[in-house]
């Protein structure tokens, strides 16, 4: 098994690059640990990038290399030695599939224990009959559950894609960008970058570099997307980072709705993950981007755990544009993450609606930036906050109007919920107006679960955990409202299980 | 159904003591009504029963079904069949009624062993007593008690005890607040809950509600313990005289 694989990896490295000095580590579909000039042409090399992408790369990790570790997060971590990473990870059986059919089964499996079908015969098969309401929502009405085409990341490389056919049909691209890079380049070429340059950040800088797989998505003009678009992530290899760099560009007057939902495995060594995601809306488009993010948070005592440290932007290039970003929060050690909007196209759109949980040692800083450019843009921030633990879950936006940006219009709201007394939770707004025709609202509130509530549930006859789950559910309700409805009761499970341990 | 005996209360963080020494004892199919003044201890007494943090029981034993109930918590109390209607209503921001409704009651199947109401089944049963309580489906769609009026948490909570169906209902003060016309709609809900295995303990200041909920027996609490049992007509009497009697007994 192992010299098959081996002979599979020799074919998919072209001979020269055996000058870098990779003979050691080929039987493992690793890169070797660090990074240098080398490993990002290992990586590009290993795609089978054009030689364009490959320049890209090098330009941004030279960049990298002068950049420095943001600070101003309130986070704290040991220093991360960037040498003492693996950059590239693919699942040994399955350097190139080409079908379902050539996917490890073990593979499968670990999608099929996330909940997540990859088969799409499975997915149809596992879909209840045609009108039969699949689960109520939280007022009692009950919903019919649509179709979800996924496309599933396993550490570095984009697993299967499925439901590709029925969406080409519609004429959208739904791709690893891997496969995008090869497919359709001129695309990637013209807007890769174009909403988080290169030197961005460090961390974008980084991903910029090495960035190993994620998903593309383009929507054409005037197309509806006719389903869900979804992406998994699953990190499962060892002291490796994780770079996912994802694309979605939405023509003139299209529509999309896309969700990415994260896992990883217990560890005891902490683990990286740089992503950096754009999206770009034309005139009259609008993108909704969802995110349910449950990477491992560490174990009680912080031991382990993800360090997500992400770059997600959109760009309201066209007039009337919308960008949603909807963020359910629950794992990783640290999160350092701030979705944002340029609302560069007059009279467009920007919401924000987040959900942060922090238990156990978790520290959270999270927000948005509002980017105000355009003539009456407007936007929009909601954000839930529940800590609990010894957790610290701090918000933290931005909130500006250009000059140009007449009537700019904004509205935020942050609650926080406080789940004991040994948590934190801090509200950091920061807000710039250079037009006086600019209005922006803020509204905060910070509450507690009150033992009152906690005895009327428990009286009711749900337990302590069940109790603070349909309290915080009930906090956040009017964010877990912009999820797509297929990830609604999912999402509700998942906020249970991430305060387990929360009470008592 | 249930026997409190020699029961002392006092608060955990307090030295005064609430209940002290209270008796009683409840068959299946029974109803009885606690009526008592201002302060006496009949809130605490309902709050002891189902299992509130914050109380101490320093004396005093309760069985329920010949089972020891102080040693349960809350939540399994509630599946064992014990079911408080609030003095007090408390609210839920963001959780539909119906919402809460079916976790509470799935909730209690589970602990129970038995299996989840389907969907369907739910919403059926749910409807088809809120309906008798006229409580709107809209109601049903508002978060638990977040801007009801007096009267509809009260009838909200009496939609909660027909969808859970207890065999122990102790309801502390459900008339208060309520309208005559609602008065009549609650105690007909009530009243349809009577049944054989079922008992139930009617705290009041009012004779009004047992007029309609009529009692099997009265008892008069008063400084934390039972000063007087009788039939209905002691609620009469009370009406008539007050609590002056028992109160200068203290
Ligand atoms: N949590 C508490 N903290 C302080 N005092 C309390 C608490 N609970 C009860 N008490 C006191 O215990 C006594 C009995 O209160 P309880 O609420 O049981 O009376 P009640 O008979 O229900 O009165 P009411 O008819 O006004 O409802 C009162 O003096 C009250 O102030
Ligand atoms: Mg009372």
């Amino acid at each position: 098994m192992a010299d098959q694989d081996t002979i599979d990896l020799v074919k998919t490295i072209e001979v020269d690059k055996y000058k870098y000095g990779f003979e050691t580590d080929i039987e493992s579909d690793y890169a070797p640990k660090g990074l240098n000039e080398d490993i990002v042409r290992f990586i590009s090399n290993k795609k089978g990038e054009p030689q364009w992408m490959l320049d890209w790369r090098l330009e941004a990790y030279r960049a990298w290399l002068h950049m420095e570790e943001p600070t101003w997060a309130k986070v704290h971590y040991p220093k991360i030695d960037f040498q003492d990473l693996y950059y590239y990870a693919a699942p040994k059986s399955m350097a190139a599939p080409k079908s379902l059919d050539e996917i490890d089964p073990k593979l499968l499996e670990t999608y099929a224990k996330l909940g997540i079908p990859l088969k799409e015969q499975e997915i149809l098969a596992g879909i209840r009959k045609q009108g039969e309401p699949s689960h109520l929502d939280d007022e009692g009405n009950e919903i019919i559950a649509g179709r979800v085409a996924i496309d599933a990341v396993f550490d570095s490389v984009s697993v299967v894609t499925t439901f590709k056919a029925e969406l080409a049909k519609a004429g959208v691209i739904f791709c690893s960008i891997s496969e995008a890079l090869r497919e359709h380049p001129e695309l990637v070429k013209q807007y890769l970058g174009s909403v988080v340059p290169q030197n961005d950040n460090y961390y974008a800088g980084l991903n910029s570099a090495v960035f190993s797989d994620g998903s593309f998505v383009y929507v054409p003009p005037g197309v509806r997307c006719p389903m869900e678009l979804s992406t998994y992530f699953r990190m499962n290899a060892k002291n490796t980072g994780q770079f996912e760099r994802t694309l979605i560009i939405a023509d003139k007057g299209s529509y999309v709705s896309y969700l990415e939902g994260c896992t990883a495995p217990t560890r005891e060594e902490s683990q990286l993950h740089a992503a950096v995601v754009e999206l770009i809306a034309h005139e009259d488009a609008e993108i909704k981007y969802s995110t349910v993010q449950n990477w491992y948070p560490g174990d009680a005592e912080g031991k382990g755990g993800v360090y997500n440290f992400v770059t997600k932007r959109g760009d309201c290039r066209g007039a009337r544009s919308k960008i949603s970003w909807t963020q359910v929060e629950t794992g990783s050690a640290i999160t350092w993450k701030y979705p944002s909007v340029i609302l560069r196209g007059e009279s467009s759109r920007g919401e924000f609606y987040s959900i942060a949980i922090s238990n156990g040692r978790q520290q959270v800083d999270s927000g948005t930036k509002m980017i105000h450019l355009g003539k009456n843009s407007s936007s929009r921030i909601i954000s839930k906050g529940i800590a609990a633990g010894r957790s610290d879950n701090t918000y933290r936006g931005l909130v500006s109007a250009h000059r140009k940006a007449t009537n700019a219009r904004n509205f935020t709201q942050c609650d926080s919920l406080l789940i004991g007394d040994q948590c934190g939770a801090h509200t950091v707004p920061y807000i710039e107006s250079k037009t006086s025709t600019a209005q922006f609202e803020h509204e905060a509130t910070t509450s507690k679960i009150s033992d009152d509530q906690m005895f009327y549930c428990m009286s009711r006859g749900l337990s302590q955990e069940e109790a603070v789950a349909l309290i915080v559910n009930g906090f956040v309700r009017d964010v877990l409202q912009q999820l797509p409805m297929e990830f609604m009761a999912e999402t509700q499970k998942l906020i249970g299980i991430s305060l387990e341990g929360s009470v008592g | 159904m249930l026997t409190i005996n020699n029961l002392h209360v006092k608060l955990e963080d307090e030295p005064r003591e609430i209940l002290k020494g209270l008796s009683l004892s409840v068959k299946a199919g029974e109803v009885h009504a606690i009526m008592g003044p201002n302060g006496s201890g009949k809130s605490t007494l309902s709050y002891v029963l189902s299992g509130r943090d914050g109380y101490e029981v320093t004396e005093g034993s309760v069985a329920f079904k010949g089972e020891d109930l102080l040693a349960m918590d809350a939540n399994t109390r509630a599946a064992k069949g014990v079911f408080l209607a609030f003095q007090y209503p408390i609210e839920i921001p963001g959780v539909a009624t119906m919402q809460f409704l079916k976790v509470a009651l799935n909730a209690q199947r589970k602990a129970r062993g038995e299996k989840e109401l389907s969907i369907p089944d739910f919403m059926r049963f749910v409807k088809e007593r809120a309906a008798k309580l006229n409580i709107s489906q809209e109601m049903l769609k508002r978060p638990v008690n977040v801007g009801f009026s007096g009267g509809e948490k009260k009838r909200a909570e009496i939609l909660q005890m027909a969808v859970l169906e207890p065999s122990l209902c102790v309801l502390d003060e459900t008339d208060s607040g309520l309208d005559i016309d609602a008065l009549k709609v609650v105690a007909d809900g009530v009243n349809a809950l009577r049944s054989p295995d079922r008992a139930m303990i009617v705290i009041t200041h009012y004779q009004r509600l047992l007029d309609y909920i009529v009692p099997d027996f009265v008892h008069v609490l008063s400084a934390g313990k039972i000063v007087k049992s009788g039939g209905k007509e002691l609620a009469h009497e009370l009406e008539a005289n007050g609590y002056a009697e028992f109160v200068e007994k203290v």
